[in-house]
């Protein structure tokens, strides 16, 4: 018996909108059978993970800090992904931005201007573009692998900002602890309702969803973007330069990703610290891929995986399961979507015929 | 449509409601938040370790959950604040990262009570706890000195904080007291937790010739090397003698359980205070694991130094100590203030390395 | 002293060779395989177990090299028969392997790990210097460097060797020429899930016999990264493995040297070096474009649905 892949005429609009859910669904069915081997309610269990966090207003606004950042980095990340241009090291570059974007309250405490706040939004998009405008240059010029440098700048950034705040930013008030001042006021990035702890961040997450999203589909970069992906010698016909999009969506990527990166710090932690990010840009790669490498489907993709960190932890206190199945749920996830988008494409045939493609001897 | 969203919300609560069948809850809960596993053997596993024994201590009237693997940041503030929600009464956090993220949450929630493990903010309820450990690394500098033939030590130090920094200036300065000629070798591992790097620093130092070694890392990486190598070596955290049944001379222990019995106890009958607490050796909030594979009087003298420390007798940074510069530091019989020693960015004279400043 | 930091080199490098072999057979035939670190771990859970349950670290070996070889059936069932997109798979499955590994592994944590002894080759091991360096060592270095061998010979000079990089190279036309080439796919995935479980072996029985979470501590990124480096030739692999094993160990005796000099350098800037390293190498190696085009498989990364 095989499974054999026909392809279809055309992409099958059904599926588009049922394989995301076949996905979840079946990841719903694989969760309860995992809780039920670890001797859990499985009905409880789900209700713990996905619909109990829903309930509560601070818990709502939990969602929005936590998926903010992952959507703001996949947005990008689709554009370049789209245009075939596989930008890794998001991690790196929002930790760039971040530090970046702080060098205004850390060196400039007392600087309480209301301008303080979009010049460090700014400056931390600044720093994001311009530290995936390495990857870039290499990419453009030397013909490097974007994969692995972007990777490895990814671990230099972090020993980088190990380095700032362990050494010249350093909170000279701190006892010598590995942080800087508390950001003043004026440089935190304000609350959006004062009912919880939700920031901005999420506004310009669904903001740049949107745009981003307008560009793809309404505008000739959009289509510039999905033809180079597909085939850069169509692309060169209609005039499109390859090299050019390089540089485009890794620096979109990287302003975003340092948008996140600034927005974190100044929003949700207040100061610079050696951890700032628990793996958003790698996150924000699964984020992008569940949501089809669309903008708007990545806004509910990265709300429903932020909603698996808050289910996961709800479910380490109420019901004592580990973190670790956490993980597990969110690889099982991207599993099922990445087998569902199939469906889109292709119909799926089972062949028991047993004639095998003849081989040519010699 | 919000109709519709509001039913469906309201039929999903019920059904939670069914399905959770919510009992009235009567124990107190002290909860626990966690920075990394809980099986990890070291820093995390100590804590553990002393929730567990709060638990069977108090078990009739308490109830102990936990969060674990909960990082540094934004996460962590949301994991406080849900232990706050969830009706904790007192609230351990476990890792200095979580400084800022307790105290936020404390001011919104007045009635509940903190405890902020190796920090420095506090609050009318927040508490801060501390060890100190630096007495044990005293010791083991003292016995390192007794037992290096080549009167060197190497060091596996994880990040330039003043607790690690303590530690070093405290074992150096329990080295020279019995040869004042007694060097360490420093190597920042920049992590607090992983084997293979662990094991390469180990491996280093004994490479350039240190014939003992002491951790401030956490796992038993460089005990098995030293124990592979013949060179013998102080434990970290927990007892790590089963990784060198041959090689471990003792190993500072992390013991939280009677701290927090102290304490739960305290919340119970209603004495709970903000306080900023450094406990040591006589505290039991640290213990040293039996001491092994040594002569007996060098076991002796270790006993000895350790009951001196526990009756005050002996501070480990007292004076005359110099700067690594040979400035003064402290006077002939001065101590230092306890604030000096949190915020230690210094190395005291002999010690080599170089510090961030 | 050098001859003891040259082992402290071979251990770390070794686990780092045998990865990026396996993903270099692999990527020869046309995959992408980011899972390498998914598998990885998953080798080393499974070897620490089973050598913890059975008593004999060889047991351990053979169970990493079967735990990793199934996790990779896993990519292999979603990129070739269901032609799911080869990035997103290999990160999903290296979620999947931290995740699974860490539930695996909780009851085997703080155990006293079972080390691979050394399996001293006999008159070889007498030679002064490379007796003891090359010959009086584990199983799985023995492994490593018969792999490096064995697959140079394979893919170069072998029959299947060459339909495996006809399928790398151009997938169409080796299917147009009768080649099997799912057939071949699944089997380069499954060796290359052999391979980084092996590695994972190694991890958690020679290098740190214990087991601990993640401690596979982003190898499989740097394996996957010097397959690249290696421009996807098996000795190259080896001088590549070999010079990031060497930086990391060499940065951890500059921090010591420097203080015995009185020198300042930064260790955070050390630690980074391997990382930096490994970016140069990689500019200068696809530096020409011309010789990159020759050696990359050119149909690395894109779906191949065989036409009926």
């Amino acid at each position: 018996m095989r499974i054999e892949l026909e392809k279809r005429a055309r992409v099958s609009t059904l599926f588009s909108l049922l394989s995301p859910l076949l996905a979840l669904v079946l990841t719903l069915v694989f969760g309860a059978i995992m809780f039920w081997l670890l001797g859990k309610s499985p009905l409880n269990a789900l209700y713990v993970y996905f619909v109990e966090p829903l309930l509560e207003v601070w818990s709502l606004h939990e969602l929005a800090i936590k998926a903010a950042p992952l959507i703001l980095i996949a947005v990008g990340l689709s554009v370049c992904y789209r245009s075939n241009n596989w930008n890794i090291g998001a991690e790196g570059q929002f930790t760039i931005g971040a530090i970046t974007g702080s060098i205004l309250p850390v060196l400039y405490p007392e600087w309480h201007s209301p301008m303080i706040l979009p010049l460090m939004l700014v400056m931390g998009m600044a720093g994001g573009a311009l530290y995936a405008g390495i990857p870039a240059l290499l990419k453009t010029r030397f013909n490097t692998n974007e994969i692995l440098t972007s990777l490895m700048l990814v671990y230099i950034a972090g020993l980088f900002l190990d380095w700032l705040v362990r050494g010249p930013w350093r909170d000279p008030q701190g006892y010598n602890f590995p942080q800087t001042k508390s950001f003043q006021i004026e440089a935190v990035l304000p609350e959006i309702l004062s009912s919880g702890r939700a920031h901005w961040a999420f506004v310009f997450a669904i903001a740049a969803a949107v745009a981003l999203w307008f560009m793809m589909r309404f505008m000739l970069k959009g289509f510039e973007v999905s033809v180079l992906g597909q085939s850069e010698r169509a692309g060169r016909f209609a005039g499109f330069s390859a090299r050019r999009m390089v540089w485009f969506s890794m620096l979109l990527s990287g302003a975003l990703a340092g948008l996140a990166g600034i927005s974190e710090v100044s929003g949700s932690i207040g100061h610079v610290q050696p951890v700032i990010s628990p793996g958003y840009g790698f996150t924000a790669i699964i984020v992008a891929f569940l949501g089809r490498l669309n903008p708007l489907g990545i806004i509910a993709s990265g709300l429903v995986l932020a909603l698996t960190y808050l289910g996961g932890e709800a479910a380490q206190l109420s019901i004592g399961i580990s973190d670790k199945v956490s993980r597990v749920f969110q690889g099982l996830l991207l599993f099922f979507v990445l087998s569902c988008d199939t469906l889109i494409h292709y119909r799926i045939r089972l062949v028991f015929a047993r004639t095998k493609p003849a081989e040519v001897t010699g | 449509m919000k109709k519709l969203i509001i039913a469906l919300a309201a039929s999903a609560a019920l059904l939670g409601g069914f399905v959770t069948g919510a009992e009235a809850q009567e124990k107190t809960k002290v909860c626990f938040i966690y920075v990394g596993s809980r099986t990890d053997g070291g820093w995390t596993q100590a804590h553990e370790i002393g929730r567990q024994e709060l638990q069977k201590a108090l078990d009739a009237k308490i109830e102990t959950p936990f969060l674990e693997n909960v990082p540094e940041g934004p996460d962590a503030e949301r994991a406080i604040e849900r232990m706050a929600r969830s009706g904790c009464a007192l609230v351990f956090t476990t890792s200095f990262g979580f400084m800022d993220a307790t105290i936020k949450v404390a001011q919104k929630f007045p009635d509940v009570k903190f405890e902020h493990a190796t920090g420095f903010k506090a609050a009318p309820n927040v508490s801060t706890y501390n060890s100190r450990f630096y007495e044990g690394r005293y010791i083991q500098g003292q016995i390192a000195a007794k037992m290096s033939k080549k009167g060197v030590a190497g060091y596996i130090a994880s990040f330039p904080i003043p607790e690690v920094v303590m530690g070093i200036n405290a074992f150096e300065l329990g080295a020279k007291s019995i040869n004042p000629d007694f060097k360490l070798k420093v190597v920042w591992a920049n992590t607090w937790f992983d084997p293979g790097k662990e094991a390469d620093a180990a491996k280093a130092l004994i490479d350039q010739g240190v014939d003992i070694l002491t951790q401030h890392t956490d796992t038993t990486a460089p005990m098995q090397v030293a124990a592979e190598r013949g060179i013998l070596a102080f434990g970290q955290a927990s007892d790590m003698i089963a990784a060198g049944p041959k090689t471990q001379l003792t190993a500072i222990v992390d013991t939280w359980g009677a701290y927090y019995i102290k304490r739960t106890q305290a919340l119970l009958d209603g004495t709970w205070k903000s306080e900023q607490i450094w406990d040591g050796l006589k505290d039991g909030i640290l213990t040293m694991a039996p001491y092994t594979n040594m002569p007996d009087d060098v076991k002796a003298m270790a006993e000895e130094t350790e009951a001196k420390i526990k009756s005050g007798e002996l501070h480990p940074f007292t004076g005359p100590i110099n700067r690594q510069d040979g400035t003064p530091w402290l006077a002939a019989g001065e101590k230092p203030q306890d604030g000096v020693l949190l915020g230690m960015n210094f190395y005291v004279e002999g010690v080599d390395d170089k510090l961030p400043q | 002293m050098f001859e003891a930091i040259l082992l402290t080199v071979i251990t770390a490098s070794t686990p780092l060779v045998i990865a990026a072999l396996g993903e270099l057979v692999a990527e020869r035939a046309g995959v992408l395989n980011l899972g390498v670190e998914g598998m990885m771990i998953m080798g080393a859970v499974c070897a620490f177990a089973a050598a913890q349950l059975s008593g004999s670290p060889y047991i351990g070996i053979l169970a990493g090299i079967v735990g990793g070889g199934l996790f990779s059936l896993l990519f292999g069932f979603l990129t070739l028969t269901l032609v799911a997109n080869q990035v997103a798979t290999g990160l999903a499955l290296t979620i999947l392997g931290l995740g699974l590994s860490g539930q695996l592994g909780e009851a085997f944590v703080g155990l006293p790990g079972i080390k691979l002894q050394p399996i001293v080759i006999p008159l070889l091991s007498d030679i002064p210097f490379f007796g003891r360096v090359l010959f009086s060592q584990d199983l799985i270095f023995y492994l490593s460097v018969a792999l490096v061998v064995g697959i140079n010979w394979f893919l170069f000079r072998s029959r299947r060797g060459l339909k495996i990089r006809a399928i790398g190279d151009n997938h169409a036309s080796a299917h147009a020429l009768g080649i099997n080439v799912i057939g071949a796919r699944y089997l380069a995935v499954m060796f290359g899930g052999a391979c980084a479980g092996l590695a994972g072996a190694q991890l958690s029985l020679v290098y740190t016999p214990q087991w601990v979470e993640n401690m596979s501590a982003g190898r499989g990124w740097i394996a996957l990264a010097l397959v690249v480096f290696a421009s996807w030739r098996p000795w190259r692999v080896l001088a590549g493995g070999y010079l990031f094993g060497a930086v990391g160990i060499g940065q951890l005796h500059a921090q010591i040297l420097a203080q015995n000099l009185g020198i300042v350098i930064p260790s955070q800037f050390l630690s980074a070096l391997p990382y930096a390293a490994t970016i140069v190498v990689l500019i200068i190696i696809s530096h020409n474009r011309r010789t990159t085009l020759i050696n990359t498989p050119a149909s690395l990364g894109k779906p191949f649905v065989p036409d009926r």
